[in-house]
């Protein structure tokens, strides 16, 4: 069976939408004639023109207001910042325009406009390159965030973002681009649904993005140890899917939340306290396991201590689970 | 020996768009921003508008000039400033009141208020609250205007002029040649500080220079004036010549918002801009280009009956039903 690299996964879905759509309009910083630093968009510019896919200025908060009175007239822009750390220069167009357009409006009309960016730590790209932006936008109603893990959720998850009449943000983490996986089996996956990736009974493991694969490379681990975790792939930031959660933890009783991100304002804690709040009757136990609270560092030792991975996470639950380590 | 405006405008009086009859709608169009700016002034002293507003009475010429040289189904995006900019723009005058006063017939079914206006219908893309907004909206509904044959717009104030928004957009837009008029609505004061004090080089019309973008600093007082240089950027802007920005200066008559009574400008420098009413510029150019004393306070009372419809209306109309309103998060 052949299998699907994520950033062609990502490049396959704005190719085809560009194609099925005459409105979608794809632009952002290299990524046209260069096709993208992180390689992800090679030769759309070639073969859909400049009309439809072009090079910007350095101009994020520019890009960003572009691509909402865009939206607003006909177009349904797709952007790439190149970075998610860059996502604090168009914030503003992003929080106060795109984001609250539908509703303020009252329903004059929506926002339809995705926006890409590379995220996360692990690729040794210092403070300013390795963060993930999800949570920055979490508690901003109106922006949906997507969070994919694999190459074909991301190809479905793109294409629904593209396809959706709402502000998108997409999260794509650096350390899975050159992941290999299946080819989807569907179009389009609904956006802010939740996945079960592993099935387990004795405890749930929830994360996002890398952290995914993280997750069920200790829950490998830890069925080592007779632990039998079950894992849920979130998928999506906002909305943020409890219902899936919270009907794994019915079954296990047992949650952690696994997230690359700090532990206060993270959407690990918020996941948490929801559950908490509508499933208390179900759990044991619940915790999370994140980054440290300080800037992701640059050299490979503190980096890789600062990041949670799957020996984290495997050592986390045989600590709660009151579990020995294999010797 | 120089001609004068009125001269002018007496010679270009017969070419389309430029009769004395179009300027007494234009001008009856600048005294319904007026009549509206005072009612809402009125209303909110009574507690039926609520929150703040910033009124733009006084700058009534700018959005009415510039309006007048666009097609309706064109684009602009105005400010927290923007009664003025929605009501040139085609806006319902009961439907903005009503929108002030919260009422559910508001344009926005009173979600959006005073600050952040949105009239697709009328092209309006939307009155944005933060500073320098305004011009990415428009830099980004001239992209789709540059495939559609139209024009966007962009209100903004002096103050904006130092913001990201300005400098990122117009040289996107220069980039692209998008058709996009950036009209800067210079009226001195960024809130409550003189523009001068905080704008290095003290003008804001030759930063276009910098871009390689056709510029013009314009009377904003003068209907006539505006409405010239608008019809001269939005031809090149349709024409595919790309952006323009205009420095329309003039001068609010009221404080920046409802809580400031503007004590911060000298008397004199007050006294000599309330002197250039552009209301009463437009008036006294009227009456030398011929038209009546009849002509013009049928206008007027044609127009001040129209608002006084529009508020009794508005001020008529139930508050949105918290039960009902049903508003949601996205588009389903």
């Amino acid at each position: 069976m052949s299998e699907l690299e994520f950033r062609k996964a990502i490049r396959d879905a704005l190719d085809e939408e560009i194609e099925r759509d005459p409105t979608v309009v794809f632009f952002g910083e290299d990524v046209a004639a260069p096709g993208g630093v992180f390689m992800t968009t090679p030769g759309l510019h070639e073969k859909h023109g400049q009309e439809r896919v072009f090079d910007t200025p350095i101009s994020e908060l520019a890009m960003a207001g572009a691509a909402f009175g865009a939206a607003v007239t006909g177009l349904r822009p797709v952007i790439e910042i190149m970075f998610g750390d860059f996502m604090a220069l168009p914030m503003d167009s992003l929080v106060n325009q795109s984001a609250k357009f539908w509703y303020v409006s009252n329903e004059q009309a929506s926002v339809p406009l995705v926006v890409r960016s590379a995220v996360g730590a692990g690729g040794r790209f210092g403070a300013m390159h390795s963060q993930i932006h999800g949570t920055w936008f979490q508690g901003i109603p109106g922006i949906k965030i997507a969070a994919p893990s694999n190459p074909a959720d991301a190809k479905g998850l793109l294409k629904s973002a593209i396809r959706d009449d709402n502000p998108v943000i997409f999260l794509e983490h650096k350390r899975l681009y050159s992941v290999k996986g299946p080819e989807p089996t569907e179009e389009t996956l609904p956006l802010g649904k939740a996945a079960f990736v592993r099935e387990g009974g004795d405890i749930t493991i929830v994360s996002a993005l890398r952290g995914v694969r993280d997750a069920l490379e200790a829950a490998e681990e830890l069925a080592g140890d007779g632990i039998d975790a079950e894992v849920v792939d979130i998928r999506s930031l906002r909305p943020l899917d409890h219902e899936t959660v919270l009907q794994s933890v019915a079954k296990t009783n047992r949650l952690l939340v696994v997230e690359e991100g700090t532990r206060v304002g993270g959407w690990a804690a918020n996941l948490l306290g929801i559950v908490a709040a509508e499933g208390l009757h179900d759990l044991d136990d619940a915790w999370i396991v994140t980054t440290d609270d300080t800037p992701a560092p640059y050299s490979p030792t503190l980096e890789d201590a600062w990041l949670p991975g799957p020996a984290e996470i495997a050592a986390a639950v045989r600590a709660r689970l009151g579990v020995a380590a294999p010797s | 020996m120089a001609e004068t405006e009125t001269e002018r405008a007496r010679d270009r009086s017969d070419q389309p768009g430029e009769s004395p009859a179009e300027y007494l709608d234009r001008y009856g169009r600048m005294r319904l921003i007026r009549r509206f700016e005072e009612e809402i002034q009125r209303l909110f002293l009574k507690g039926e508008v609520h929150g703040t507003t910033h009124l733009s009475a006084g700058q009534e010429a700018v959005p009415v000039g510039i309006c007048s040289a666009l097609e309706p189904d064109d684009y602009a995006a105005g400010t927290y400033r923007g009664h003025g900019h929605a009501l040139a723009k085609g806006t319902d005058p009961e439907a903005l009141a009503a929108e002030m006063l919260g009422r559910a017939t508001g344009v926005c079914g009173g979600r959006a208020g005073s600050m952040n206006v949105i009239d697709l219908e009328n092209g309006l893309v939307g009155c944005f609250g933060i500073v320098g907004g305004s011009i990415a909206a428009a830099t980004g509904a001239a992209i789709s205007a540059q495939r559609q044959g139209k024009v966007a717009v962009a209100f903004f104030g002096d103050g904006a002029s130092n913001q990201g928004y300005f400098h990122e957009c117009l040289n996107w837009a220069q980039v692209f040649d998008l058709p996009v008029v950036y009209v800067c609505e210079n009226n001195f004061y960024g809130e409550f500080t003189p523009m001068a004090s905080v704008t290095a080089g003290g003008e804001i019309g030759i930063r276009a220079a910098s871009f390689g973008m056709q510029s013009q600093v314009v009377d904003g007082n003068d209907l006539w004036a505006v409405r010239g240089a608008a019809l001269e950027a939005v031809e090149r802007a349709r024409s595919g010549a790309g952006p323009t920005l205009l420095e329309c200066q003039t001068y609010r008559h009221f404080g920046h918002s409802k809580s400031d009574p503007g004590k911060y400008r000298p008397p004199d420098e007050v006294e000599s801009w309330l002197a250039r009413d552009p209301l009463d510029l437009a008036r006294a150019r009227l009456l030398d280009l011929g038209l009546s004393e009849d002509d013009l306070s049928a206008k007027e009372a044609e127009i001040d009956s129209q608002m006084d419809r529009a508020v009794e209306g508005a001020l008529g109309a139930a508050y949105p039903d918290p039960e009902r309103d049903g508003g949601t998060e996205f588009k389903p």
